[in-house]
């Protein structure tokens, strides 16, 4: 070795005891809850501009551009509105199409959400190997990204319901609350999915599978009365789905005559309170606890 | 060097010391790193021996194991600038990754002082975005603030000389050629200060011209610096920047010590094979 001091006070000591001594800490250390929070609100212009990046770089090859924000919500609306509306004819519910298209873009916003997050770490590899960024930045701006999707489709749901005939109430305010709240628990559920997604590759295959059933689960494509019809149970368990429960809000906020499966709009909001805490906080602290593993082979 | 350090006043030596006390930035302890690398598809695909595999719980055989790094250990102190040398594939690159963070160790521990950054010309960016939008958000992944990266974009697409040929700086990076894009990369890596720098090859980006601009852009990132590590097959350019130099060659430390001696042996090791 090339260390040649001739009185050096560091001779003798092992590795770990000259950097014990000088202070230095271990490289790619995991810093603790309350450190990765204050560096990751420091990154918060970073997470910003690569959501609003990633929103800008989706549509960037397409001739349309970001008029399919709206025009993608548009003709899902209209393709299911075409199988569930007309050709399996539902009457049983009042304006339907307001009905479906409010389940179908609720949905639709964790949805593509966990899809995206499921790859939000694997598909940044460059980015995690190349620069050291608190790496829940990846899946909590992938979830802005979706929020802004969102507010495009909830322009045409508005438009949607307003041309079916529903009436402007108080009640529409309650959308804004029952948005962020599902945007809390979306942000837990996708860093939940990111961190699974790093490790499993399969789960890329997996996870469409996983979001139709519980799409079939939500009520989305039709009346939720159907779930009445279910053993006490499972009536019971469809009511805590927390997919439901937004849906549900949503429809009690924009729809007048919407049939619901919870009665009770208290009920609703504890459930859709707790699943945002539940699962904001349970994702976050799970992702952080696989901080320096992500970006490895 | 005069700095003051913390628990320097607790363990001082009586007797007078002839060097100042060095202080170390980075030290590495019997590192071992393996990776896993996804070798795409191979042999073994079918449906049948991925049930087989997932039945007896072996890996599936497009993941290979890479044992980059075998037990290494040296220590880097401030004001030195360390040459790293060795054939393709020795674990130089890894050991940098690991020193910076990005790449844990699977046995022995890295230590540094504060965060060091890896300068290197594959910093992923998004192509299909715009060159300034790639500078802004380039430099807010880094950990700049707003207002510093609104001061300096205009510099880095200048260094870069990405728009002496018409304005190349607001079309998507897609578009540009690989020299153009290695050169906005390296120049948005270099607009930062940095008190651990890890240089990558950096310097062979680009043409002569930028590859000037650029060897005097890390002579000032060195002097700002407080250790630079550089991994280079240019021996010209080792030689060039530091006074010391570690050889790696299959993941083991072959040799550490004057950037002279130690470059001698290579090339007398690479020479006789």
């Amino acid at each position: 070795m090339a260390t040649t001091a001739l009185v050096d006070p560091d001779t003798g000591l092992t590795q770990a005891q000259l950097a014990a001594r000088h202070g230095l800490r271990v490289a790619g250390e995991r810093p603790t809850l309350a450190e990765y929070s204050r560096r990751l609100w420091a990154y918060r212009h970073f997470i910003a501009a690569y959501a609003n990046a990633k929103l800008v770089a989706s549509y960037s090859n397409a001739k349309l551009g970001q008029l399919w924000q709206v025009l993608t919500p548009l003709t899902n609306a209209a393709v299911y509105y075409l199988i569930f509306g007309v050709v399996l004819a539902q009457n049983s519910i009042p304006n339907f199409i307001a009905y479906l298209t409010t389940g179908l873009f609720i949905f639709n916003f964790t949805q593509s959400a966990i899809l995206a997050g499921t790859q939000s770490i694997s598909s940044n590899l460059g980015l995690i190997r190349a620069l050291h960024f608190p790496r829940a930045s990846l899946p909590l701006s992938t979830t802005i990204t979706q929020f802004q999707q969102l507010l495009a489709s909830m322009v045409v749901l508005i438009g949607i319901v307003l041309v079916t005939g529903e009436p402007i109430t108080l009640d529409w305010l309650m959308l804004v609350p029952a948005l962020l709240l599902q945007a809390v628990f979306n942000a837990g559920v996708v860093l939940l999915v990111a961190r699974l997604g790093s490790k499993a590759s399969d789960l890329k295959q997996v996870m469409p599978f996983v979001m139709r059933t519980w799409m079939y689960g939500s009520g989305v494509l039709y009346s939720v009365s159907l779930f009445e019809r279910l053993p006490g149970w499972a009536t019971t368990l469809v009511q805590f789905n927390p997919l439901l429960v937004y849906i549900e809000l949503a429809r009690y906020a924009l729809l007048e005559q919407a049939p619901l499966l919870n009665e009770s709009l208290t009920q609703l909001w504890l459930v859709a309170a707790g699943w945002a805490v539940v699962a904001g906080i349970g994702g976050y602290i799970y992702f952080w606890r696989g901080e320096q593993e992500y970006g490895r082979g | 060097m005069v700095d003051s350090l913390p628990g320097a006043d607790e363990a001082t030596v009586s007797l007078p010391v002839l060097t100042p006390e060095r202080i170390p930035t980075v030290v590495v302890d019997d590192a071992h790193i393996i990776y896993r690398v996804h070798q795409g598809a191979t042999g073994g695909t079918t449906p049948v021996a991925a049930l087989r595999r997932l039945v007896k719980r072996t890996n599936a055989p497009n993941v290979r194991e890479v044992h980059a790094v075998k037990g290494v250990s040296f220590t880097a102190y401030r004001g030195e600038a360390i040459g790293l040398i060795g054939s393709n594939g020795s674990g130089k690159s890894t050991i940098l990754r690991a020193i910076a963070g990005l790449l844990p160790v699977n046995r022995g521990a890295i230590h540094t002082q504060g965060q060091p950054s890896l300068l290197g010309v594959n910093a992923a960016l998004l192509n299909d975005l715009s060159g300034e939008r790639n500078v802004v958000l380039g430099c807010l992944a880094m950990g700049m603030h707003p207002d510093e990266v609104a001061k300096q974009a205009a510099g880095i697409i200048d260094f870069s000389g990405i728009n002496e040929r018409g304005d190349f700086a607001s079309l998507p990076m897609r578009t540009y050629s690989s020299g153009m894009a290695a050169r906005l990369r390296f120049s948005i890596a270099a607009a930062k200060r940095h008190d651990v720098l890890l240089i990558d090859e950096a310097l062979a980006t680009g043409d002569k011209g930028f590859r000037k601009r650029s060897e005097q852009r890390v002579r000032e990132l060195r002097e700002g610096a407080g250790t630079v590590f550089l991994v280079s097959h240019q021996l010209s350019s080792v030689r060039d920047t530091c006074e010391r130099t570690i050889w790696l060659e299959s993941g083991v430390l072959r040799m550490d010590g004057p950037t002279d001696e130690v470059i001698r042996a290579y090339e007398a090791y690479a020479n006789s094979k």
